[in-house]
């Protein structure tokens, strides 16, 4: 017997890419080269990996810090730059109130420092900017999109790209300053004068699903789990095919 | 060793029963499916275990409820990080189902799947030996949707993915087979204790 078993039910999610598995299992020096302040929760951490193996926009990374006794702390973070080759790669870290990992990143870290970095991983929320992309976020859930809307430009893609990301307010949206006519922010606390306030919902959604690209979008949704199962229901809602809805949950 | 200068790590939380690498989510119980939550109706539900066994087995939800009931009261152990203790589930001891179809003396392994395609493998060991079950109830109250309801696969002994949510089947085989977190990087076996996150681990 060696020909692949398929469930009788349709396979949710199929993968994208497959993952390289020897490149993704070594642990590799990560030098911290730059810090950028986003919002007064999020950073971004560019960090120099010279052999970096290269990665799909939507990948994440495992990330390792060691302490002089030999405790280690590791923590999952999407990538958010877009794949190039300046040995160079871009993390955003929402700062966790008590966190192990973020907070160091935002009390301690400073341009020189090592940590240590594998990956990429999971191949399954990976766009490698073939299918119409409808990409929806919240929070730090915008990185792993970011990275998409990146490639796109940096590629000049002509393929249809759509971002709706949901803020607090306009002071705690990362990346503000680098949306363009793709993106449609919604903010759930405060806006400016003329915008309102209110949860992601079907309004948003429904100029981009009532008029989909030929072949169909590929929905993409990344934050909390609350807000990813809100939005997944409202583009299932929408008509959105649920095997072409892709979910990562920060958790 | 490559120490991250002025990081010295939360003063040690590690007790008798957390796995390397993890922590005590305490109350949290958080929810990392990579598809749309289905909602299934019990009614709508079926189990089935077929591939390399003599006689190949479907249930629906009013016959599992009426198979030997058991239970499980212990810790569970995500990838990402968090470790729950004392969690309980009942539901039916997989070494039942495994008893009906009689699994052949080649088969090795399992490939699970759920209703909405899912897929994890294990060895067949790790689901014999009263360590597996399907689990209906989750502390006393039927399985949330958004865990899995109205059943999933558990096996607390292994990392928490392996334990497929909306449990649909089991596929015996003489080999292993990558199942949706494993083609994607992640260990093929998972075992918390030997931290065996990624495939290489
Ligand atoms: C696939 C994936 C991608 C992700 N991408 C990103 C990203 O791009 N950006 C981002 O900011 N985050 C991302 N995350 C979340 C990230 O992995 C971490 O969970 C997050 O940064 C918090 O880690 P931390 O070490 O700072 O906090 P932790 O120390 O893990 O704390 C997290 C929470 O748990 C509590 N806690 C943890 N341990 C204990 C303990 N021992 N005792 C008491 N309380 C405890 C803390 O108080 C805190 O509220 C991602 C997660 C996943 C799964």
């Amino acid at each position: 017997m060696t020909e692949t078993f398929v469930p009788p039910t349709r396979f949710a999610v199929p993968g994208r890419i497959a993952v390289a598995g020897q490149a993704a299992a070594a642990w590799q020096t990560a030098t911290v080269a730059e810090i950028r302040r986003e919002t007064p929760r999020a950073a971004t951490f560019r960090l120099a990996v010279p052999a970096w193996a290269g990665h799909l926009p939507g990948q994440h990374l495992q990330l390792r810090l060691t302490a002089a006794d030999g405790y280690t702390a590791q923590r999952h973070y999407s990538i958010a730059s877009a794949p190039d080759a300046s040995g160079h790669i871009e993390v955003t870290l929402d700062h966790v109130e008590g966190g192990e990992v973020s907070g160091w990143f935002h009390t301690a870290a400073r341009p020189g420092d090592r940590v240590e970095v594998r990956g990429p991983v999971s191949g399954f929320f990976a766009w490698p900017g073939d299918r119409p992309a409808l990409l929806i976020g919240a929070g730090s859930g915008v990185v792993p999109l970011m990275s998409m809307v990146r490639h796109h430009r940096r590629r000049r893609l002509t393929v249809p790209l759509r971002l709706l990301v949901s803020a607090r307010s306009p002071r705690e949206l990362i990346y503000a300053q680098e949306f363009g006519a793709e993106t449609t922010p919604v903010f759930t606390r405060s806006a400016p004068p003329g915008t309102p306030v209110g949860r992601l919902a079907a309004a948003h959604l429904a100029p981009l699903t009532a008029e989909p690209p030929a072949d169909g979008w590929e929905a993409y949704v990344c934050g909390s789990n609350a807000f990813a199962e809100h939005a997944s229901r409202l583009l299932v809602a929408a008509g959105q095919p649920v095997d072409r809805i892709r979910i990562e949950r920060f958790g | 060793m490559n120490v991250t200068r002025g990081f010295t790590g939360r003063p040690s939380m590690d007790g008798p029963g957390l796995p390397p690498g993890q922590y005590d989510a305490g109350d949290a119980w958080p929810v990392l499916s990579a598809e749309v939550t289905p909602g299934i109706a019990p009614a709508d539900w079926t189990f089935r275990v077929d591939g390399l066994v003599a006689e190949p087995g479907t249930w629906d939800w009013e016959q599992v409820g009426r198979l030997p009931q058991s239970e499980y009261a212990g810790d569970i152990h995500c990838v990402t990080g968090w470790s729950r203790f004392g969690t309980r589930f009942s539901g039916v001891s997989l070494d039942v189902f495994l008893d009906a179809v009689r699994p052949d003396a080649a088969a090795t392994h399992a490939v699970a799947y759920a209703h909405t395609g899912y897929t994890a493998n294990l060895p067949l060991a790790d689901l014999t030996g009263g360590r597996a079950w399907i689990a209906l109830a989750h502390d006393g109250e039927p399985l949330p949707a958004e865990h899995g309801g109205p059943a999933r696969l558990l096996v607390p002994h292994l990392y928490f993915w392996k334990s497929a949510k909306w449990i649909a089947g089991l596929r015996i085989l003489d080999h292993d087979e990558p199942g949706f977190w494993e083609q994607n990087g992640y260990h093929a076996r998972g075992n918390p204790w030997q931290e065996q996150r990624y495939s290489g681990d």
